[in-house]
């Protein structure tokens, strides 16, 4: 079983990103659930949602509170008390930010990417999550980056399809491949 | 295949394959998604019926109310506030016997306010004479509502579908959604004998004086406990064609030999399967899940509870200054019978507080303390409260000890 | 139009005409409305003018308790009551249903001046901003007659009610009637007519000039009651036509919010002679400076319906013989 807990801001598509790593992962026959952290809807605010996946069937709705992984949209986040709470301790953070954050409190495998200038770039929108996504699924090889066109392909259409598929394959060149493979872990890891 | 879908939007999708004439509703989150994806199929045109976006709640059940009493197939959807906000036509739509399904995206009752999940909202209109059926997840939140809008033509009742609010309605996860012909061949066209017609004039919702009422009330009880029946079998057939059964009323799962018993309503049912799964050092527990709240599935439980020694409920509602609402009902149904387990009740997971793997072990410690309180909210932490508001006496057994810390 | 429709010599022989003009009886005879209950005679005109292709949903009050005592009940059409404020809507699902359906069926509202200007305001606003099809008709009788005569917002002025009672420091309600008809017009309403018991032809006419509009429409009537008014009920169409005779309740007509029709007063009558037929005014008729005041209080806005809606001058013919085909076609088909 894999967890992971997505930061961003209200606005930022936070949700949508759980939601696409878990239609992902679906896609691939894994078993996946995606869903918020609970808060009122307003941008700009601080969100997080997660995203619980494992090839077998599991049946826990809990909110994940030891995340092998954290993605977070907005570097600024990474001072909000909480936003690291219960990373386990060989997990990785993938950042969005230009350059590598330091800080003790971080956790040694760490990851940033320029998400939002890639996304400028490449859909004229500064949304970060779908670069982060496919860096994160090269960075640990757990499904196909492929998986995460088809999810893509499910949400949209046409010309802002293309684009997002070149954004993939943009950002998917970025990190070193399998870096951060896991052994996925037993259900009971909780 | 299974497709990867919001709750919410999957419930709609569900809805829409039962073809209702008319919907009506008044949004509330965390029922929100559910309408907006029910008004998003109409607008293209994938489904055709009445959308009436109305003003209120209570002009919502109303509406599907004037929709049923015409005869036509009709839905609404809300949580919380609007559900007591509807109140009053809830029970009136009962009382008239209209058979229509309602989707109550469980949350938690102001004050304080809260958005977030638990099941005070249908639990305050427990009496009001729906069937009551509460879902673990997405895939039985699907297959329930179905399956609701033909218990409610075969009983001629009003079938309230309980799924939590956000832990179901705004989830994604694998969901198969069947195809029309299965629906199709599983509802057949509403035909309600009762419906206004001017050729037949019928004349709905009379005064009844004391010489009528009793037995009018009468009947509807006995109308609730037959529906039991229909409940199971639609649950059958449905299993027949689609593969998917639900458990009836009351789902069983464990070991015979099981001395704890475990009972649950609902999207915590799963979690407490996984976390037996994990906790092998625990002894054996028997896990039960409530799937019929009303009609209350006494016969069932009691032959469920055999061989336990002690049951423990876990619900998200209670009734301050009585006890937990579920377990008080469960102690009635198990009431003289010998042997009968000791049951402990406990709240859990209010106003949308997690409820996580970890509180399998402690129902399962509380089961285990001998002479322990009678009910608890569990997963309390009275020093978070001032001195005065922490009332030891109430504390749960697990968090007694921490309160003792404290002090 | 036939011989006999158009007959407008006055027939001494009331018995004789109806038998000769068999009209649909959608609300029956043997109901247990009080004597002189004008809410059960304006029903009665109501679905005569309507005739069966309808179904009512009718809100809590008088009309529906006196019409439907278990396993009895005086209707002939399909008849809904559910609760006190949601007229509007349960009419609402109602024709919603139908349209659904397919089915043809006019629905009427039906509800008292509480179930209207007060409790099913709300409801009743959301029915007619939807664009329903769907005729609500308000049988006012100006309180709250099925609890016991309490204070509505529909009371008039100075009237006593047992919520409003007239004493040393007060003398009636201290407020306004609402002024219902002219907000329910400001919803865009494609027809909102006031009409009253005493004029059967005049609110015949209007009922099946808002059963033929597709959209919501809305008729006031205005209903005595004996019991809270105070007044016998043999008198209850006469206090009615004084209620219309000063002025105090136009019969008018607006479409889209503008006046397009209003029932002219031959000879304007002081309000005065209808106030003073009623026990709910008695008070005002005290030698003292308060209630003299409150009587120029009445007569002033009795004074100015007059002068807005233009009521002085000659009338045209009341007898409503245009619609008596119709009628008579929904009556041919029950008989």
């Amino acid at each position: 079983m894999i967890e992971v807990r997505i930061h961003g801001r209200g606005g930022q598509g936070n949700v949508a990103a759980a939601y696409l790593l878990a239609a992902a992962a679906i896609g691939e026959g894994w078993h996946a659930l995606a869903f918020p952290a609970f808060g009122a809807e307003r941008r700009g605010a601080p969100v997080a949602a997660f995203v619980r996946m494992d090839r077998r069937a599991f049946r826990r709705r809990d909110q994940v509170a030891r995340p092998h992984f954290l993605i977070v949209q907005d570097a600024a986040l990474l001072h909000v008390p909480g936003v690291l709470a219960g990373l386990r301790p060989e997990g990785g953070l993938l950042v969005n930010a230009a350059r590598e954050p330091a800080g003790a409190d971080l956790p040694p495998k760490r990851f940033a990417v320029p998400a939002t200038r890639l996304a400028q770039e490449h859909l004229g929108r500064p949304v970060p999550n779908t670069v982060l996504l496919a860096v994160f699924l090269t960075l640990t090889g757990l499904l196909p980056v492929a998986a995460l066109e088809r999810a893509v392909a499910a949400r949209f259409r046409g010309p802002v399809l293309e684009a997002n598929k070149a954004l993939i394959a943009a950002a998917a060149k970025l990190p070193p491949p399998g870096a951060w493979a896991v052994e996925e872990t037993d259900a009971a890891g909780a | 295949m299974p497709q990867a879908l919001e709750g919410s939007q999957a419930i709609a999708r569900a809805v829409a394959l039962c073809r209702p004439q008319v919907v009506s509703a008044y949004p509330i989150t965390p029922q929100t998604h559910i309408v907006e994806n029910l008004a998003r199929l109409v607008a293209d045109g994938a489904l055709a019926c009445e959308f009436v976006s109305v003003e209120s709640e209570h002009s919502a059940a109303s509406v599907v109310l004037g929709a049923a009493a015409a005869g036509a197939r009709a839905y609404t959807a809300s949580a919380s506030q609007g559900i007591l906000l509807m109140s009053e036509v809830l029970y009136n739509i009962a009382g008239l016997r209209l058979p229509l399904v309602l989707t109550c995206a469980n949350r938690a009752l102001s004050a304080p306010l809260s958005i977030w999940n638990d099941q005070q909202d249908s639990m305050a209109v427990r009496d009001a004479g729906w069937i009551q059926l509460y879902c673990a997840g997405n895939q039985e939140a699907v297959d329930t509502t179905i399956q609701a809008f033909r218990i409610a033509q075969d009983t001629e009742l009003p079938v309230m579908v309980c799924v939590d609010g956000f832990t179901l309605t705004h989830t994604l996860e694998p969901i198969e959604i069947p195809d029309q012909a299965a629906v199709d061949a599983f509802l057949p066209p509403l035909h309600f004998a009762r419906a206004l017609d001017p050729a037949r004039p019928l004349s709905l919702g009379t005064l009844v004086s004391p010489e009528w009422f009793t037995e009018a009330r009468h009947s509807q009880h006995g109308a609730l406990l037959a529906a039991a029946a229909d409940i199971e079998a639609a649950d059958r057939d449905w299993a027949a064609a689609t593969g998917r059964a639900w458990g009836g009323l009351l789902e069983v799962d464990g070991p015979q030999d099981a001395r704890i018993g475990l009972l649950t309503l609902g999207s915590i049912s799963g979690t407490m399967a996984d976390a037996r799964a994990a906790s092998p050092d625990l002894p054996p527990v028997r896990l039960l899940r409530l799937r019929a709240f009303r009609p209350f599935p006494a016969a069932a439980l009691q032959a469920a509870c055999a061989g336990l020694e002690t049951l423990v409920v876990l619900e998200r509602a209670l009734s301050p200054g009585g006890e937990g609402i579920v377990t008080a009902e469960v102690r009635a149904a198990l009431y003289g019978r010998e042997p009968a387990p000791a049951v402990r009740g406990f709240a859990v997971g209010l106003g949308g507080r997690d409820v996580p793997m970890a509180i399998y072990r402690r129902a399962v410690e509380a089961a285990l303390a001998p002479g322990e309180g009678t009910f608890a909210i569990l997963d309390v932490d009275p020093r978070r409260l001032p001195a005065e508001d922490r009332y030891p006496d109430l504390a749960p057994p697990a968090a007694r000890g921490a309160e003792e810390e404290a002090t | 139009m036939n011989e006999e429709s158009s007959d407008s010599t006055p027939v001494p022989d009331v018995a004789a005409l109806r038998r000769r003009q068999p009209r649909f009886q959608g609300l029956e005879a043997g109901h247990r409305a009080c004597l002189g209950c004008a809410q059960a005679l304006a029903a009665r005109l109501v679905l005569e003018a309507a005739g069966p292709d309808v179904a009512v949903a009718n809100a809590t009050g008088c009309l529906e308790v006196f019409t439907t005592p278990w396993p009895e009940s005086a209707w002939r059409v399909p008849w809904v009551h559910s609760l006190f404020e949601n007229a509007g809507a349960v009419a609402s699902g109602l024709e919603a249903a139908f349209k659904a359906q397919g089915r043809a069926a006019k629905v009427l509202a039906f509800a008292g001046d509480g179930g209207t200007f007060d409790i099913g305001f709300q409801s009743l606003s959301g029915m007619i901003e939807r664009h329903h099809d769907v005729l609500y008709v308000c049988y006012d009788n100006e309180a709250y007659m099925n609890t016991g005569v309490q204070r509505s917002s529909s009371t008039p002025h100075a009237a006593a009610t047992t919520t409003s009672p007239a004493g040393r420091a007060r003398l009636g309600k201290r407020h306004l009637k609402k002024d219902i008809l002219s907000i329910v017009a400001a919803h865009h309403m494609p027809y909102a007519a006031t009409a009253s018991v005493a004029y059967p032809s005049d609110l015949r006419k209007k009922v099946r000039r808002a059963v033929a509009v597709e959209g919501p429409t809305f008729l006031l009537i205005h209903s005595p009651c004996p019991l809270g008014w105070g007044h016998d009920g043999s008198r209850s169409i006469e206090i009615a036509r004084l209620a219309v005779e000063s002025g105090l309740v136009p019969l008018i007509e607006l479409e889209r919010g503008e006046l397009t029709g209003a029932m002219p007063i031959r000879a304007v009558r002081p309000v005065t002679d209808y106030l003073k037929a009623q026990a709910r005014f008695r008070h005002l008729f005290a030698d003292t400076p308060e209630a003299h005041r409150e009587l120029e209080h009445l007569q002033a806005l009795a004074d100015h319906n007059i002068e807005v809606y233009g009521l002085r001058g000659a009338g045209a013919d009341p007898r409503d013989t245009a619609g008596a085909d119709t009628v008579r076609r929904g009556g041919a088909r029950w008989a």
